[in-house]
């Protein structure tokens, strides 16, 4: 799983039909000290994320699936499972409350 | 998934035989700035998109889901076309 940032969302009309009724989040991950990185990805929501929210995304078929649908054998291969309340760190990995 | 523009097309005649009837378009993965990312690979076509238009795609095993699961040879895979460029939405104080 990796940690995430919602940063927006996506409006598509014409998708899977397995897609039907999700909705795609826009997220930015981030290093557990909550640094924001490059990488970007869509993820479907499965636990109503919003702005803002740091949350974790499982980047697995079936659990990914699962999650965001209801059902196994979706072509989702992201799905935020998580919303972060906070991250505890080592103290010399810098602690940082995220929330 | 990752948000990609659909750049081009390919034609394949000699091609596994699960693959037929498919289309491949080239798409290059873009940023939450719309700007491209990595390089452009081909990718299966599951949403009905065509070229120009800005899509999103799913990666892995997952990819071969929307077709005959178990023999259909692809690791990404076109599940949605986004409505327009207007419609990425960018928080404004994520």
């Amino acid at each position: 799983m990796l940690l995430a940032k919602v940063i927006g969302n996506v409006v598509a009309t014409q998708k899977n039909q397995r897609y039907e009724g999700t909705r795609v989040m826009l997220c930015r991950q981030i290093t557990p000290a909550g640094e924001e990185m490059d990488n970007t990805l869509l993820a479907l929501d499965s636990v109503s994320a919003g702005e803002g929210d740091i949350v974790l995304i499982v980047q697995e078929g079936w659990g990914a699936s699962t999650a965001s649908t209801g059902k196994a054998g979706a072509a989702i291969d992201s799905a935020i499972v998580g919303v972060v309340d906070y991250i505890d760190l080592l103290p010399d990995e810098k602690i940082n409350r995220v929330k | 998934m990752q948000l990609a523009r659909v750049i081009g097309t390919v034609v394949s005649t000699i091609k596994d035989e699960s693959l037929e009837g498919r289309k491949f378009l080239i798409v290059q993965t873009l940023d939450a700035d719309l700007q491209a990312k990595g390089k452009p690979q081909v990718a299966l076509d599951a949403a009905g998109a065509g070229i120009g238009e800005l899509v999103f795609w799913c990666r892995g095993k997952e990819a071969s889901f929307p077709f005959k699961r178990d023999s259909t040879p692809t690791d990404c895979t076109i599940v949605g076309i986004v409505d327009s460029d207007s419609h990425v939405f960018k928080f404004r104080n994520p």
